[in-house]
């Protein structure tokens, strides 16, 4: 199959997320069959990155309206460029937020759909994707003609297997300069910013005990609050917890919050899912405490206890102050 | 401003799903139903901007799906929306993303509105495309995962927020179409007075097949099933003081991280 990879860059520098994106590009044709596709307004040392690793060739997609992401901008750009290289017939993304705020749209007007968030690719291709947050995963198939649109989720696929050719030569690079004019970008963007000083630092701690909307109510925070210090852990919390105020948002786990990676993460009454597990699954020894036994969160865990977090945490407590003494 | 929230109705968090015996989807019997989270952050941050805007704002809902959805609909007009089109369709799961986007797409067309917002993600599909594709689909801009919607003299400046606790700013001119973010605001509940209210209040049925908005779909959802084990998770039994001491001397002795 022939394949368009798009590469997503950040301050410069090739995503990671897009090496994993090759990863799966490398199950849905040979390298030789690989387009990689850089964007923005200066690609030249992001396009040499791309041709040291096993790909055809390389295409630089540049602009000067390119140099800020815009969803105007890149569909323009895009669907240009997959028209130009027809026949395509699989398009490649990470699922990055920038991926999810344009992707599906160049897709529409190609009148395609984006199979979105993709973990694994079997024969066929079957694209397999998760429902239901993660309790379920279903396989989906691209019907009908044009090409088809893939995003992959972070982590899904190791880029192990991406790492330079060793003595071969590098892939080619052309230049492919869209049309675009300024007044196809509705959108004006501003520059990033964090919302406030952190105060504390979960990337460090050596443990974590982390809550989630099991607990119910904010009052019940005092167990959890208990058990972190009879463990002497930091207290963090999946997203609802912070969207709710209960704690703030800077002891936020996941995807937009903290990647923590402690030798010791135990998860209270979270459900797994897996824009809280990318920021937690890296952690040595993970411990989940949940009611219901087919919980995502198990399938990260190393231990589990399965019951109500009402019972086992106080009992957990005890049970280390006991072991302390 | 007249402001057009699209809201579906997804099983409720903690229901037990089971697959159903097609192998294609979830049974949906007996099955409690419930608001899909961002949609109920849409909802909050459309009746936030309507209030703030004076006498002329209006907030319209619009669903689409089978006769069930009519509950959830209710629900967003008896914490204020002021009325409601629900789009009645009963093979939700047979389109894709497209699919559905058409037909709220064709529902949001006559009215006009200066804004429409979506949820980021349903809980259910968890596509996080609908919202995108509407956009696309009507010709207006769009702006996504959006916690917070000021409105200015030529049009709208939102809070996007991006990954890792990074924020940005997005101006872009109405109408337009945002996907929201869920934690950008307070939720409000719906008050006696208000749920009394939403029974008089316009909700207008029109079935999927009149809006002109069928198509092939360009993906589909083959089989569904339980994800496959892949880590072997000791599971410590017992009462919750046996677990607990288990674990306690699981850590110190084998994981070795107390
Ligand atoms: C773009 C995007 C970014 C996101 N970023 C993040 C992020 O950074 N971090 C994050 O965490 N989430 C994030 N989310 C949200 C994420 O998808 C989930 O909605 C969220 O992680 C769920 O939190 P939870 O597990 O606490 O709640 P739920 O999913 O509601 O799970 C609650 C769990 O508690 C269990 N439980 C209930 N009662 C008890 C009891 N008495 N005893 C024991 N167990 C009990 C239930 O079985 C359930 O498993 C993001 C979502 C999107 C779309
Ligand atoms: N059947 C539907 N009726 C109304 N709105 C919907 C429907 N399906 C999706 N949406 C909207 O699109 C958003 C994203 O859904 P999805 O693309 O399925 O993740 C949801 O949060 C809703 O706001």
């Amino acid at each position: 199959m022939s394949v368009l990879l798009v590469l997503e860059q950040s301050c410069g520098k090739t995503r990671r997320a897009s090496w994993e994106a090759l990863v799966a590009a490398l199950r849905l044709g040979p390298a030789e069959n690989i387009t990689a596709v850089v964007i923005g307004a200066q690609t030249e040392a992001l396009a040499a990155e791309a041709a040291a690793k096993p790909v055809g060739k390389v295409i630089r997609v540049e602009h000067p309206l390119l140099a800020q992401y815009t969803a105007d901008g890149f569909c323009a750009a895009l669907q240009q460029l997959i028209q130009n290289e027809s026949p395509t017939e699989v398009v490649v993304f990470s699922h990055t937020y920038q991926v999810r705020d344009y992707a599906p749209a160049l897709a529409c007007r190609m009148g395609q759909v984006l199979i979105g968030d993709v973990v694994a690719i079997e024969d066929g291709p079957k694209f397999v994707r998760q429902l239901m947050q993660g309790r379920l995963i279903g396989s989906y198939r691209h019907s009908g003609i044009g090409p088809c649109f893939v995003s992959v989720q972070a982590g899904a696929f190791r880029p192990d297997a991406t790492d330079t050719r060793p003595g071969a030569a590098p892939a080619p690079i052309t230049t492919f300069t869209p049309t675009i004019d300024a007044a196809q970008i509705r959108t004006k963007p501003g520059e990033p910013f964090r919302a406030s000083e952190q105060t504390v630092d979960l990337g460090s701690a050596q443990r974590i005990v982390s809550v989630g909307r099991g607990i119910k109510e904010a009052a019940n925070l005092s167990i959890v609050q208990e058990l972190a210090t009879a463990l002497g852990a930091e207290l963090a919390a999946s997203r609802p917890i912070c969207d709710n105020g209960w704690l703030p948002m800077e002891r936020q786990v996941g995807s937009s919050g903290q990647t923590v990676a402690p030798r010791l993460y135990l998860a209270v009454g979270i459900s797994g899912a897996i824009q809280h597990l990318v920021g937690m699954k890296g952690s040595q020894c993970i411990v989940a405490i949940n009611k219901d036994p087919d919980a995502p969160i198990f399938e990260v865990a190393d231990y589990g206890i399965v019951g109500d977090l009402f019972e086992v945490v106080p009992a957990l407590t005890e049970a280390l102050k006991a072991a302390k003494q | 401003m007249k402001i057009i929230v699209a809201i579906k109705q997804v099983p409720e968090r903690d229901a037990q799903v089971r697959i159903a015996a097609n192998g294609k989807w979830i049974d949906e019997a007996d099955l409690q139903w419930a608001m899909n989270e961002p949609d109920a952050y849409a909802l909050e941050e459309a009746l936030l901007l309507k209030e703030s805007g004076g006498a002329c704002g209006e907030v319209i809902v619009v669903s689409a799906g089978p006769e069930r959805v009519g509950s959830t609909i209710r629900e967003a007009l008896a914490k204020g929306a002021d009325r409601a089109i629900q789009i009645l369709c009963d093979d939700l799961n047979g389109r894709d993303a497209l699919g559905v986007a058409r037909l709220l797409a064709a529902a949001i067309k006559p009215e006009n509105p200066d804004l429409v917002l979506t949820g980021l993600q349903s809980e259910d599909l968890g596509l996080g495309q609908t919202g995108v594709i509407v956009a696309e689909l009507l010709g207006l801009p769009h702006a996504t995962m959006i916690l917070h919607v000021e409105k200015t003299e030529s049009g709208l400046k939102v809070k996007r927020e991006l990954e890792e606790g990074w924020f940005q700013s997005i101006e872009l001119p109405t109408p337009a179409v945002l996907t929201v973010q869920s934690g950008g605001n307070k939720l409000r509940y719906a008050t006696l007075m208000g749920i009394k209210r939403a029974k008089t209040k316009d909700l207008r049925t029109v079935n999927a097949a009149e809006l002109g908005a069928e198509g092939t779909p360009a993906v589909v959802l083959d089989q569904i099933a339980a994800p496959k084990k892949q880590k072997s998770t000791q599971i410590l039994p017992g009462s919750a003081k046996e677990a607990a001491a288990a674990l306690v001397e699981k850590l110190k002795t084998e994981a070795r991280v107390l």
